[in-house]
């Protein structure tokens, strides 16, 4: 069968093969074919919105030349009649690395912390000089399976590094090489994946590829101004490239929205290429108002016929599995304008089933035609081109049996430029219909159907037994092979015939012994089309989706309510202490009210008689709802990076925060390196957006560490490369990034009041510095993970050289030891309760900590630095009450209000005081007592949970996950394919997490 | 170069570390104590409001409601008047690591996992350092005994049961070589490799891992049943699994694995077991209680493993199971686990507040777990006749803002409860003049 089909290739293929006039030729005579091909009677689809009833098509060397209903046929013209069939301009996939090779992995285990490259950007995941067209080498075979999928011209790229250099536009003409290549830098590519060729350390995280990219633009900037004294080819091929379209490889929704951040901030227009999950966060994903790239790799069915196996499975990726093909839709119906990649598929030809999977979910038929030709080729910039059939196009089209997303609809040919490729032989002769077959003088019935191309045989014997037959036809030629049958007297196994004409068959049967007879078959009854006989499939019910979309997510935003809180034990953290029998009105997001008898109209009451009311807690030193890596560790400083850029929304550690009465978190960056990353600040409203989260107007902060984990103390390297391995080299990476701040900013400041308008130079702008010199200019606070005494003090005394005070000690240890100096200094600390004896530079760590420091007049905070710690703060603030004798109303602060002074946010929560941010809790107990529960988590008037709507949710879970897997059993049982169940991995992130 | 040094500094540090002076061990009881007017949490699911416990030559003697009994004035050499406080039976750590480990990050001094998959002689209590700093740090909190458990492999070794204030390991024993520890093997595992990470599959191997665990297993059999041979040291050291003085502990946390352990040691001979982890045991609860197999409860202050699960599952799983019938204790494996163990108490306290009831809670530190140590004869409950190892706090101990002892005793030893954490407390209060 497939020697047959390549022979068929090569048949066509042989008398096309021309090349550009000016190319010479050792061949033979040449043979340039300038004749006209008009194809006629078709439907034609010059574009998707322009039909074109019995229409004409005539295309000359490789384009086309007119197309309508009235056209006079030239001379020198083959005519192809297509009466009933239909002409669609093909498909364009921009988005492939097709005929690229795949980049081979770096297994260098030791990283490499600065580049040996010459000439190129520092870093080796910025690779903006690679040319596609330099790398491509034309894939025949990869070029067939598009070519059968209906495609005729794809993008291609180097998938390797975060700038990745430009891609190319190559028609898939597998006849003529000269003409392939149709653009060489159409497109200039970006992506979240750091280059696997290298092993460079930097950047290891998601935050530190944002902040690369945006460095890179900066220094592209000042590169363009002729401020480097070096060449950089790297900047100079972006240069060069910035008028190509740039696409953006953000290959997931969170991600889009950041790439989305970053074209903003730069004034840039990413065209992005999504994953398939947009729908999940489809406003946002609107905002953007990004054009977009999007595969539709739905996956496939899970196997959850083993329960046990099932049970491992999360419903997120149970609901993705039922809701993915509806992304199309949803995208369409909200606007966004997107072209279609089969980027992602395992195989190409399951691109046609996914869309017309798709389809069948309710996208529109004229948008995904619209997503394969005009969307592609207008954002390509290419659309007198491509992706039509206008005249003065490109002959790209396919010609189909019918509507091309009808799923009984056979594609024939597809023209690239004017050359055809068969797809299925459209001149195959009709043979359906019911036969008299003899063999040998013995009689058979014998009925064909099916379709023309695959025709399906049936051939039962004059006393009605059925005998097995498999029929092909191949370029006219039937072929019918038999199951022996002893039953019978002609014992055959092959009948094969040239068919003539569809009346009567004939040709030679071999038999079961290798003897060979003559067969003949007259027509006794022409093919019925009996209706569909096929059962239209009904569609999954789908499952609603939720913010987020995962469990527990709420099907609806939640608003803000008018509340009234009656006669509950209200800890108030302020000097009026812990209020017993009062009531709380919260209302506009705000406290409005607090004490006794309050009455409003409008408000929902809550009895809360002998219930406890706090202010929300506050985890100063949390690593939960981060997106790939909290260490930027590549670096011994990336002051550049900002947590703020990864927040994920979605991560059910909110929810879980929420359950502890956790409102607000501080989420740091970790701790691999003595000046870590920008922290931020948010507000736990699950359900929101990561930017929505954000507290607003937060002041800026930062992480620094000292100790073992920045002289990678525990990492397990053998050949330490990366300054410093000491204490010693701690202090002077503090004092040397301080200096060059320093000077960094003077040199700012002075450009800004008079270089500005001289004729100065703009200096360089490097985002590292830049964020230290806001400490110095004390517009940026530090948060620095600290053990051991000496270390403590160091970090101060370089504070008190450069002038400026250390804000908060994280972890803090043997704050206690230092607690007089720390005093001194002004410095606040953020601790563990208990923690201990897990490294050797907390041998000294005493549970007396927090207290001693407390009790020596230093703001003191419990946090968590682990995310199940996180939920049980109340009780570490219990334990200030245990080891140190602190009273229960300041060890209560010590998880509230405190961390809000050290968060420099105290002004609006952190305790319950008219005006202040309505984030409260409701316990069911003195909230310091173990037996304590949070039953409802309030931010700005919000409830973001409650413990009864958990137990709904609870049994929603149960109610949903029990649906999905009876549609999924269904679908294995209907012999779709299945693929095994997984389970998601869970990364909990501390400090020194280095995996992504 | 630099890593020899870092290594020698390592080497003189941990000496100093492990050479500093610890608390000293209690000498024996000489005294009789009488400790009157607590309330007596009994351990057995019992208080006695205004209780008399007395104790004489390491044992309870006497344990009665003290408005109901009258002794002689000089019954007892001691008499502390616990008026107002409580006091409970010393809680019992199981399949800890503590002595074994000093610091987490330091190698050196690190003796929890041997090499090797098939390790029953393996044997945690050689290396059992009764004078830890971590150790004087968890007794303040109540925890006064612990089952010594070795780490890693498939079978990990045997273990041993100690109490906390000894001077060395051998008087440390309460039951020596009381169970062998068994990793089941894992129903999902990583695919890919390090470079290039897949994601978490069904283990394909599990059939065949648990089939090399079985004939492992019928081999002894076959070598202990034989009369005369050339010694086994590995085989041998599977007897007490055989003839019910051992307990086997199979660590399993999902159904399939449970229930597959349940059979397994049916199957082959086993004579006791118990699951330590259970994430999943509540889902086979019936199973267990049929079968009276008990559960070591995986650390209870743990995310729930899926994010579907129950919020609070992790917290509620000693209620779902003590509701079905099954002896739960406690265990604290896993992260920071040495220096953790103090919490123990606080654990109990969580499941109280998710359901239990707090004197059921209470069983999951002390009766339970001393059952399904085996030494419920001894140790676990306040009963006459069983060892005076018990503890007076201030208040409820499961609750931190309570939890301060003032007295505890071991084997009737009333042991130090200083640690170098509390000198070091008093020594910088003092710098400050901080009462």
């Amino acid at each position: 069968m497939k020697k047959t089909l390549l022979l068929l290739i090569f048949s066509f293929l042989l008398p096309k093969i021309y090349a550009q006039e000016y190319f010479p030729n050792n061949e033979g005579v040449p043979n340039k074919n300038t004749n006209f091909t008009a194809f006629t009677n078709a439907k034609i689809y010059v574009s998707p919105t322009q039909v074109i009833e019995k229409g004409t098509l005539i295309v000359q060397n490789g384009k086309v030349i007119a197309t309508g209903t009235n056209i006079e046929i030239p001379k020198n013209c083959t005519t192809v009649n297509l009466e009933g069939k239909s002409i669609y301009p093909s498909f364009i996939d921009m988005y492939s690395s097709f005929g690229i090779e795949k980049p081979k992995r770096n297994t260098e285990r030791n990283p490499l912390y600065d580049t040996k490259r010459t000439g190129f950007y520092w870093n080796e995941s910025i690779r903006s000089e690679v040319n596609a067209y330099e790398n491509f080498t034309y894939d025949e075979k990869k070029a067939e399976e598009l070519l059968k999928a209906g495609f005729g011209v794809v993008g291609s790229h180097v998938p390797n590094g975060i700038a990745r250099g430009t891609g190319t536009l190559i028609a898939l003409n597998n006849f003529d090489k000269s003409s392939q290549l149709l653009s060489d830098k159409i497109t200039n590519h970006f992506a979240f994946t750091k280059s696997p060729t290298t092993n460079q350390a930097y950047p290891s995280s998601l935050m530190g590829m944002m902040a690369l990219l945006r460095q890179m633009y900066f220094d592209l900037d000042w590169y363009k101004k002729g401020n480097a004294t070096n060449k950089d080819l790297s900047l100079e091929a972006l240069s060069n490239n910035e008028k190509l379209i740039q696409i953006f490889a953000s290959e997931d929704k969170l991600n889009s929205l950041r790439a989305s951040k970053i074209a903003k901030e730069f004034g840039l227009n990413y065209v992005l290429k999504g994953n398939g999950n947009e729908f999940e966060r489809i406003q946002e994903i609107k905002k953007t108002n990004a054009k977009f790239i999007i595969p539709i790799d739905f996956p496939a069915a899970y196997d959850v016929s083993d329960p046990n196996q099932a049970d491992q499975m999360e419903l997120k990726d149970l609901r993705f599995w039922n809701q993915a093909p509806t992304n199309l839709k949803i995208l369409s119906d909200n606007g966004i304008v997107f072209a279609l990649t089969t980027d992602k598929l395992k195989k190409i030809e399951d691109f046609r089933t996914n869309l017309l999977k798709a389809i069948k979910y309710g996208f529109d038929k004229t948008k995904a035609l619209e997503a394969l030709t005009t969307i592609p080729a207008a954002i390509l910039g290419k659309s007198n081109e491509i992706g039509t059939l206008k005249t003065g196009s490109l002959a790209n089209f396919v010609i189909t049996s019918g509507e091309i997303f009808d799923e009984k609809t056979t594609l024939y040919e597809n023209w690239v430029q004017g050359n055809k490729f068969v797809v299925n032989d459209m001149t195959t002769k009709d043979i359906r219909g019911n036969y008299d077959l003899t063999i040998d003088n013995e009689k058979f019935k014998w009925k064909i159907d099916g379709e023309i191309a695959a025709p399906k045989s049936e051939i039962t014997t004059t006393d009605s037994k059925k005998i097995k037959s498999k029929l092909t036809m191949s370029n006219n030629w039937l072929s019918t092979v038999v199951k022996p049958n002893d039953t019978l007297k002609t014992n055959f196994t092959r009948l094969i015939g040239y068919v003539e004409n569809t009346q009567d068959l004939s040709g030679k049967a071999v038999l079961f012994n290798g003897s060979e007879v003559k067969w003949t078959a007259t027509k006794t009854a022409p093919f019925v089309k009996t209706a569909d006989s096929t059962k239209v499939e009904k569609n999954n019910r789908l499952m609603p989706i939720t913010f987020p979309n995962v469990a527990y997510g709420n099907l609806e935003k939640p608003q803000a309510q008018t509340l009234l809180f009656k006669n509950a034990t209200v800890w108030t953290n302020e000097k009026e202490g812990i209020l017993e029998e009062t009531d709380v009105l919260i209302k506009n997001g705000k406290i409005a009210f607090i004490g006794k008898n309050i009455s409003d109209a409008s408000a929902t009451i809550i009895d809360a008689k002998g219930k406890h009311l706090t202010s929300g807690i506050i985890d100063e030193h949390s690593h939960i709802a981060i997106s790939n890596g909290v260490n930027e560790g590549g670096h011994n400083s990336s002051a550049e990076v900002t947590i703020q850029d990864v927040v994920n929304s979605e991560d059910i550690n909110i929810y879980r925060d929420l359950a502890g009465g956790v409102t607000i978190s501080h989420l740091l960056h970790g701790s691999a390196n003595p000046i870590g990353g920008r922290s931020a600040i948010v507000k736990w409203k699950w359900g929101a957006s990561a930017e929505e989260m954000l507290y607003k107007d937060q002041p800026g902060f930062i992480k620094f560490a000292l100790g073992e984990n920045v002289k990678q103390a525990n990492w397990g390297i053998t050949n330490p490369t990366r300054f410093p391995q000491t204490r010693m080299g701690v202090e002077q990476v503090f004092t040397d990034y301080f200096q060059r701040a320093k000077e960094y900013d003077l040199a700012w400041k002075k450009y800004n009041s008079s270089g500005k308008k001289g004729k100065e130079k703009a200096p360089r702008v490097d985002l590292e510095l830049q964020t230290l010199a806001e400490i110095l200019n004390k517009e940026r606070f530090i948060t620095c993970h600290s053990y051991v005494q000496s270390e403590i003090l160091m970090l101060m005394n370089v504070a008190d050289k450069f002038n400026f005070k250390v804000n908060t000690f994280t972890h803090i240890l043997e704050g206690y030891k230092v607690a007089d100096k720390m005093k001194e200094h002004g410095v606040g600390a953020s601790t563990f309760s208990d923690w201990w004896a897990y490294k050797f530079e907390v041998n000294d760590a005493i549970p007396f900590n927090g207290p001693i420091m407390h009790n020596a007049g230093i703001v003191v905070a419990y946090n968590s630095d682990d995310a199940e710690m996180s939920r049980r703060l109340n009780q570490e603030a219990a334990k200030a009450v245990k080891y140190g004798n602190i009273s229960e109303e300041d060890a209560w602060k010590f998880v509230t209000l405190n961390p809000a002074k050290l968060l420099h946010i105290d002004n609006k929560v952190g305790s319950i005081k008219v005006g202040k941010d309505a984030d409260v809790v409701l316990w069911n107990n003195n909230p310091l007592s173990i037996y304590a529960k949070a039953e409802k988590t309030l931010i700005e008037g919000v409830v973001y949970y409650d413990s009864k709507k958990d137990e709904e949710n609870r049994i929603a879970i149960a109610k949903e996950r029990n649906e999905l897997i009876g549609q999924l059993l269904q679908e294995k049982n209907k012999g779709m394919t299945t693929q095994q169940p997984k389970k998601t991995e869970k990364v909990a992130y501390h400090c020194d997490t280095m995996e992504e | 170069m630099m890593n020899k040094k870092i290594y020698l500094l390592l080497l003189v540090f941990s000496i100093s570390i492990l050479t500093k002076a610890q608390q000293t061990p209690a000498a024996a009881q000489s005294k009789s104590v009488l400790i009157m007017n607590a309330t007596a949490h009994l351990g057995n699911g019992k208080v006695i409001e205004n209780s008399a416990i007395g104790f004489v030559d390491g044992k309870i003697n006497l344990v009665a409601d003290a408005t109901l009994i009258r002794l002689a004035k000089d019954a007892y050499d001691i008499t502390i008047d616990a008026g107002g406080k409580h006091i409970y039976p010393g809680f019992i750590a199981p399949n800890s690591t503590l002595g074994l480990v000093e610091i987490d990050a330091v190698k050196s001094s690190d003796d929890e996992g041997e090499i090797g998959e098939m390790k029953p002689h393996i044997r945690s209590i050689i290396a059992y350092t009764a004078d830890s700093k971590v150790i004087e740090t968890v007794r303040p909190n109540g925890i006064l005994m612990a089952q010594i458990t070795p780490r890693e492999g498939r079978i990990s070794g045997t273990s041993s049961i100690v109490q906390l204030d000894a001077w060395n390991w051998k008087d440390a024993l309460i039951k020596e070589n009381d169970g062998i520890h068994l990793n089941f093997p894992a129903t999902f595992k990583r695919s890919g490799s390090w470079f290039e990470p897949g994601g978490i599959e069904a283990n394909k191997d599990y059939s065949k891992q648990i089939a090399e665990l079985a004939s492992f297993l019928a081999d002894a059999k076959a070598y202990l049943g034989a009369s005369s041979k050339e010694r086994n040291l590995v085989l041998e050291a599977t007897k007490g699994l055989f003839d019910g003085s051992q307990t086997l502990f199979i660590n399993a946390n999902d159904e399939k694995q449970i229930t597959d352990a349940v059979q397994f040691s049916k199957e082959n001979g086993i004579k006791k077991m118990v699951i330590v982890g259970g994430y999943e045991a509540y889902k086979v609860g019936e199973l267990l209680q049929k079968n009276n197999v008990g559960v070591f409860l995986r650390r209870v202050h743990e995310m729930p493993e899926n994010d579907d699960d129950d919020i609070d599952l992790p917290y509620k799983a000693a209620k779902l199971l003590t509701d079905k019938g099954v002896v739960v204790g406690l265990e604290n494996s896993g992260s920071h686990e040495r220096m953790n163990t103090r919490n123990l108490p606080f654990l109990a306290g969580t499941c109280a507040a998710y359901g239990l009831d707090k004197e059921e809670a209470l069983k999951l530190i002390t009766s339970n777990t001393a059952k399904l140590l085996g030494i419920d004869a001894q140790c676990g409950t306040l009963e006459q006749g069983k060892d005076a190892t018990l503890f007076i706090s201030e208040g409820d101990a499961l609750d931190m803002r309570t939890n301060k002892l003032t007295n505890a005793f071991i084997q009737g030893r009333m042991i130090s409860l200083e640690t170098h954490q509390t000198k070091l407390n008093d020594r910088y209060k003092k710098k400050y003049n901080q009462k």
